[in-house]
């Protein structure tokens, strides 16, 4: 579903990314840790296309079969690549129901699909609400405005499960949660498991893959994976931090 | 060889000749004497300059340079009621008040039945009515010197809008003033005005529309709001500017606020070539408090100034003052919040913020929020910004879909609806809501 071959991306002229490579395969969970600076965020926003990172010409990204790297932001989101925001924008003005049936609709037209009026996105958004479990008040809410820490993270995850995209990252999305919030993030997530969708979740902490259990661990550390392995990966890092790959690293340099 | 102020001179006789040709129409001997007043007043005021302060941003030559002739007091075609039916509210219930070139024309009015005493209709109708006592007493009380155009609306006083409200008495509909202006042949100059008396303890809301028929003959509107509010009176009230492209407007309203009465105001500027909108607020009792909100929608080389000053002279007042703006093209906008709060105004809490959306890299805005403080314990602040749709938020909606064209359209209506939902009234908000859409959401998103 998603090929990553030799990926570089740099902004401001400073390299962040220094050639990442790896596969994800559809209904595939993916969970990319490392310390703090490592260029997590920076894969993400890469992926998701913005425009401030240059990426390098060597580079190759392909996405159910076509080339990433070509689409702008709008068109990977219309072709099924979504990303939930380590931290989500305030828009004020435009309401929740309002955002995301423009969002979703453009998708819809995008495939050929018709659009949904006012009356069907209802529905569609209040199955969706009851599902995710947040609170009705959400749609008519201005998106994000006024949110807590939390409420921005499970608004993210509501728009997740009204997109329907079938690849998923998601950035820090448990960072910043207390315990019952990452509960019910990660119920949300684990619910949106399907064997057509892939997740890639970006972490700084093991906490999330108590609750959502990955098939794959990669340890990225100043701009490379520097390590690859199953779940009992990220328990090794809870355990040990990560200072003994930092070291393997340097001794390996 | 003439000099600016020989120029300024030959400008001020030719109103003054304008002036002297008002009909008398047996006026009663008070309103003679505002008039003069007034005329006098205009005679020894500078025009409004870029060597004033207040004026230094806001340049008005093109207007100080038109020697406008006062607008016909029939129009040269006879408006029926259908003809301004686009300007009605969407609420059937509305007292629907209609004025040409200042004058009131009750055949095209739409009067449903309001509570007792409430009087809303031509103020030359209530001089001749038991409310003259009411109109004698404050026309023009509060109307401060504030420019030679405000001092030109007094001198040219002949008609204008008058709604009284009498003590605890709620006026449950809206009462909507349509102040139409339609120019003759040359450059014309329209003089609205309206007189509001809210007593003790009473309700209303209140609506001017400031619009026109003229298709291309420009003109100017110079209009003069007076308000009172008494104890304990609360009025909604809001301001609608949608003046012709080659139309040029000048709005002054002046509020006086007694002890724990409530204002709130909301400001649009959605059309026009200059327009000027100033409302000056005295919080003359304890406790009172008001809302002012202004909302300029600006494209092309329009020019708007907003202008809201609030007078705390008493302790315990509130208000809250609040800018938005949107730019386009080559427009220029200019916002001044001034609130002064006097050494008896103690306990004074005031906020002021004006926000600014630049569409075009062409548009300028120039805004300075303004405190002068001379009470100890107050709370006040003030903030502005400036800026283009940030790239963030662009990038927001771009991974949701949605293209940047669309981004910018969601956006822009969403700054103006945040604002929009503050007016206090229904259906002006569905009215600008609709203005807005039209104005900035693509197609596809509306």
């Amino acid at each position: 579903m998603l090929e990553i071959k030799n990926l570089k991306a740099s902004v401001n002229g400073n390299l962040i990314l220094k050639g990442i490579d790896f596969t994800v395969n559809e209904g595939e969970v993916h969970a990319i840790m490392g310390p703090n600076g490592s260029g997590k965020s920076t894969l993400a926003q890469v992926l998701a296309g913005h425009e401030a990172y240059d990426v390098s010409e060597e580079s190759s990204v392909t996405f159910l079969g076509q080339n990433l790297l070509e689409l702008p932001a709008e068109e990977r989101a219309r072709a099924g690549l979504f990303l939930a925001f380590q931290y989500p924008v305030e828009i004020p003005g435009v309401s929740n129901a309002h955002f995301l049936r423009a969002a979703l609709n453009e998708i819809r037209v995008s495939r050929g699909l018709e659009e949904l009026d006012a009356i069907d996105f209802e529905d569609l958004l209040k199955e969706k609400m009851e599902l995710m479990n947040v609170p009705a008040t959400f749609a008519e809410r201005f998106v994000n405005l006024g949110f807590s820490g939390g409420e921005k993270k499970r608004n993210e995850i509501l728009q997740l499960a009204v997109m329907e995209p079938r690849l998923a990252i998601l950035d820090e999305s448990d960072s910043g949660l207390d315990i019952d919030a990452l509960r019910i993030v990660s119920e949300g997530i684990n619910l949106l498991r399907s064997p057509q969708r892939a997740f890639i979740l970006v972490t700084h902490y093991q906490r999330l893959l108590n609750y959502v259990t990955p098939d794959f661990v990669h340890v990225l550390y100043k701009g490379r994976i520097v390590r690859s392995g199953g779940k009992e990966l990220a328990l090794e890092l809870e355990e040990r931090g990560y200072d003994w790959i930092k070291d393997e690293v340097m001794a390996a340099a | 060889m003439s000099t600016v102020k020989d120029k300024q001179d030959l400008k001020k006789a030719h109103y003054v000749s304008e002036w002297s040709r008002i009909p008398l129409n047996g006026d009663p001997i008070w309103l003679k004497q505002l008039r003069i007043r007034g005329a006098h007043l205009f005679r020894d005021t500078e025009f409004p300059n870029t060597r004033m302060e207040e004026w230094r941003r806001t340049n008005i030559s093109i207007i100080n340079n038109t020697s406008y002739r006062s607008t016909p007091a029939s129009p040269p075609i006879a408006l029926t009621q259908k003809a301004v039916e686009p300007f009605f509210l969407k609420n059937p219930a509305a007292t629907e008040l209609v004025f040409i070139n200042g004058r009131y024309n009750k055949t095209i009015s739409r009067l449903p039945a309001l509570p007792e005493g409430v009087a809303a209709g031509s103020l030359r109708r209530a001089i001749q009515s038991p409310l003259a006592r009411v109109v004698k007493t404050h026309l023009g009380s509060c109307l401060q010197a504030r420019n030679a155009y405000t001092a030109l609306n007094t001198a040219f006083l002949q008609d204008g809008a008058f709604v009284y409200v009498p003590k605890n008495i709620l006026v449950e509909t809206p009462i909507h003033i349509i102040a139409l202006t339609i120019p003759g042949q040359e450059p014309s100059a329209a003089y609205p005005r309206v007189l509001a008396v809210l007593e003790d303890g009473s309700q209303a809301s209140i609506t001017t529309h400031f619009v026109s028929l003229s298709e291309h003959q420009p003109y100017l509107a110079n209009a003069v709001e007076e308000i009172i509010l008494g104890p304990n009176a609360q009025l909604d009230y809001c301001r609608l500017v949608e003046e012709k492209a080659q139309g040029n407007h000048l709005a002054t309203a002046e509020v006086r606020q007694d002890q724990n009465s409530r204002f709130n105001g909301f400001m649009a500027v959605l059309d026009g070539n200059i327009v000027r909108s100033q409302v000056c607020v005295e919080l003359a009792g304890d406790g009172a408090e008001c809302q002012l909100n202004g909302l300029y929608l600006n494209d092309g080389h329009r020019l708007t100034d907003t202008q809201f000053s609030v007078l705390h002279s008493r302790p315990h007042g509130l208000s809250r003052i609040t800018g938005k703006g949107i730019l386009d093209g080559d427009s220029k906008a200019v916002f001044l919040g001034k609130v002064y709060v006097h050494p008896d105004a103690q306990k004074t809490d005031s906020r002021q913020l004006n926000q600014n959306l630049l569409l075009s890299e062409r548009a300028s805005v120039e805004t300075k929020p303004q405190l002068e403080i001379y009470a100890d314990d107050v709370k006040c602040t003030h903030g502005a910004t400036v800026g283009a749709p940030p790239q963030e938020v662009l990038f927001y909606f771009r991974s949701r879909g949605i293209s940047e064209a669309a981004a910018r359209g969601m956006l822009t209506c969403g700054f103006a609806q945040e604002l929009i939902e503050e007016a206090p009234t229904h259906a002006i908000r569905e009215y600008l809501s609709a203005h807005v859409l039209a104005k900035y959401a693509p197609k596809e998103i509306r």
